[in-house]
């Protein structure tokens, strides 16, 4: 029996609910219109270089990295621009979206469209230069740009890259998939980002219930030096990147620095996929695994879906809205969004879309803090999320600093766990966003 | 066994006496020397303590006023307690009484109602505007209107906003309204503004704060600003920046209110006569 890692300090058990562990990854097709984001990252939004009556194809450069922090859109399509406008996103606010107008699959010429396996690893330059201009960003759901990240400062040193294989979120099962049919892929791509980080280990990191996953990469990755398995508890929030860092290598990232202040960094497995894709076959990142799923899905599965396809044609896909939905949510339960729009199109980030009941996704009314801590017990950073939630509150924003507010990973255990039905969540949000704002 | 007790209450007697002897002698020779005009001042004041007058809260105004000179005095004023309460200060520090300033309260830059704006989606979450607004738009679709939950009326220190059964937007009642600003900072969409009230109690001003074009605004919301740019016809000053007018505070409301509320296609532009406004002393 491997020895089991876990992260110290809080942490819940929720139900894990994979209803889609086992159903493989299916093509969701084409719809007749897409919606591209041109902000679907964290920094500024990306520069737009086309123009209404273009004519694109897949992969075709659609908007420009604009500034450091910020990351290039690829059509996911072949078709016609339509409309460059602010388009009603997934919350209802309006964004920039270039909306094309579908046409049979064309590519670009250097894409490479075949399936088998290339294993020769180009050099470091051309990595680099490969990773920053398809686009990549971190597929876990921050959406940090791939391209700052392996950009390591002079005065640090990154000794791990840990491969993030951890889908803590109930329901969400797109990267156990992807591990499971592609792994080997994803063992190329750490040791590609491996050779642009300039080290030589790699540490894939599963969750203990994914038994068929941990068989499959546990023999590739002998084949390959430097690469190893390591598995963790299940237990929410496994998979967030602090504490990972904490349940493999043991050291604790400091309050607001940085995975490699402590020479780690960390990927998701299908940013690792993403990088592969890019390095190997030239082809920029326009689509994504993406669970449907929820207890009043019809027929839950794994698709993989172009970038800025409509949430509304994979829930037609897999049989509609019953009238028992109450709730459509992008991303997982416990940190995804409720939305509002489902003619709102998916973008880079979004790992599942669930269609809750009224049981799942009941709210109770609001109660008294009865000061039982169990948000306290249960945060994974060690905050005091009761504390926060009084000054958010009594508009106190300025004494959430004092209680580390910035340090929180927004995985929602104390919302979950508290008995009032509080919600702490928000609050920090809202402390975490005025904080943000102020400086 | 008495002997126990008399020692015991020989002993901390003894403490207690000797504590006090010492804590008599410390606190004459450092007597923190507080002026009393603070004091005297601070009694005037409402004692809210709402920041409106810019200062921390009223022990703050009072310091500043006790220590400001005559010129600076002319600048410092509580809009809550109004002239009365600043003539007091003025005769107690012995300086000219200020002049009449031009009673002010807050309107809300949203009309959309229930029925202007009906609600396409329904928002079961958490009874605060702060938290609706990050989660989502509006139910009624528009990003920049108001969402008609609340943290108005229970910001309001003199309850002067109440929420409208009718219309569910929250109103303003003008007697009670002194002006403070608290809604101004509390709302998330910043839909308050403090606009001053002429003579004769007329008002005019944009209720709405979409940026949005005008089709789609219109989709939503009835009464929503297009940015047809027809107001900025009748008066100069008038700017529409982001599909979005905005009527300077500086505009007279007797002159143009009624021109410019006929000429908004979209009744966007309100033009409003409030009548038997309970005026303060200073009036």
């Amino acid at each position: 029996m491997p020895k089991i890692n876990t992260f110290p300090l809080g942490g819940i058990h929720i139900a894990k609910e994979k209803l889609t562990a086992l159903s493989p990854i299916m093509d969701a097709g084409v719809p007749e219109y897409v919606y591209i984001p041109i902000k679907q990252h964290i920094g500024s939004p990306a520069k737009i270089l086309v123009n209404k009556g273009d004519k694109v194809k897949i992969g075709t450069l659609l908007a420009d990295a604009d500034g450091i922090c910020s990351a290039d859109i690829h059509s996911s399509v072949a078709g016609e621009v339509v409309a460059i406008e602010p388009t009603e996103g997934a919350d209802g606010y309006y964004e920039n979206m270039i909306t094309i107008k579908t046409a049979p699959d064309e590519y670009e010429p250097d894409i490479d469209t075949r399936t088998e396996i290339i294993r020769d690893i180009p050099e470091r330059e051309v990595i680099i230069h490969k990773i920053l201009h398809s686009g990549i960003v971190g597929l876990g759901g921050a959406g940090f740009p791939t391209p700052i990240k392996i950009n390591i400062p002079q005065n640090k040193k990154v000794k791990c890259l840990i491969i993030n294989g951890i889908e803590c979120e109930p329901y969400l099962t797109a990267d156990e998939r992807l591990m499971a049919e592609k792994a080997e892929e994803i063992i190329i791509g750490a040791k590609i980002l491996n050779k642009a980080l300039g080290i030589q280990n790699a540490i894939i990191a599963l969750d203990q219930n994914k038994p068929e996953v941990i068989e499959i990469m546990e023999k590739i990755s002998k084949v390959y030096v430097g690469v190893n398995v390591k598995i963790c508890a299940t237990k929410y929030p496994q998979g967030g990147e602090k504490q990972l860092i904490k349940a493999i290598t043991g050291k604790e990232v400091p309050s607001g620095k940085l995975p490699m202040d402590v020479g780690c960094i960390v990927q998701n497995a299908a940013t690792a996929f993403a990088v592969y894709e890019a390095v190997q076959k030239n082809k920029p990142l326009y689509e994504r695994i993406i669970t449907i799923s929820g207890d009043e899905c019809r027929h839950p599965a794994n698709y993989r879906v172009r970038i800025g396809t409509p949430a509304e044609y994979l829930i037609e896909k897999s049989g509609g809205i019953s009238p028992q939905v109450t709730q459509i949510i992008y991303g997982g339960p416990m940190m995804g969004a409720s939305i509002v729009n489902i003619k709102a199109p998916v973008n880079k980030l979004i790992g599942g879309i669930l269609l809750l009941s009224d049981q799942k996704a009941q709210k109770l009314p609001m109660g008294n803090c009865i000061r039982c801590g169990k948000c306290a017990d249960s945060c994974p950073m060690g905050l005091q999320p009761y504390l926060i939630g009084k000054f958010v509150q009594n508009n106190l924003i300025e004494a959430t600093k004092s209680c580390y507010a910035m340090d929180c990973i927004e995985c929602g255990c104390c919302a979950y766990v508290c008995p009032s039905s509080i919600p702490l969540l928000d609050y920090c949000k809202i402390a975490k966003a005025e904080l943000k704002r102020k400086n | 066994m008495s002997e126990l007790i008399y020692t015991n209450i020989f002993v901390l007697d003894g403490v207690a006496l000797t504590a006090a002897v010492i804590l008599y002698f410390v606190s004459k020779k450092f007597k923190s020397k507080s002026n009393p005009k603070v004091e005297q001042i601070e009694q005037c004041l409402p004692q809210v303590n709402c920041g409106a007058c810019g200062k921390v809260g009223c022990h703050d105004f009072a310091t500043a006023c006790s220590k400001s000179t005559e010129e600076e005095f002319s600048k410092l004023y509580c809009p809550v307690g109004g002239l009365t309460v600043m003539n007091k200060i003025a005769t107690l520090l012995g300086y000219e009484e200020q002049n009449k300033k031009e009673k002010r309260i807050a309107v809300l830059r949203c009309n959309g109602s229930c029925e202007n704006a009906p609600a396409q989606k329904i928002y079961d979450g958490i009874f605060s505007c702060q938290i609706a607004a990050t989660v989502s738009s509006s139910p009624n679709g528009c990003p920049d209107g108001c969402l008609h939950l609340g943290d108005c009326v229970r910001a309001c220190p003199f309850q002067a906003i109440q929420i409208d059964e009718k219309t569910s937007l929250p109103v303003i009642n003008p007697d009670k309204c002194t002006a403070c600003g608290v809604c101004v900072r509390t709302c998330p969409r910043q839909l308050f503004e403090i606009r001053p009230i002429n003579k004769k109690g007329e008002q005019v001003y944009v209720a709405c704060r979409n940026r949005q074009k005008g089709a789609i605004a219109r989709k939503n919301c009835k009464v929503a600003c297009i940015g047809c740019q027809k107001c900025s016809t009748i008066n100069s000053t008038i700017k529409v920046k982001d599909n979005l007018s905005y009527i300077p505070t500086t505009l007279s409301a007797e002159k143009y209110g009624k021109e410019l509320s006929e000429i908004c296609p979209t009744k966007a532009i309100v033009y409003r006569k409030i009548t038997n406004i309970k005026e303060d002393a200073d009036a």
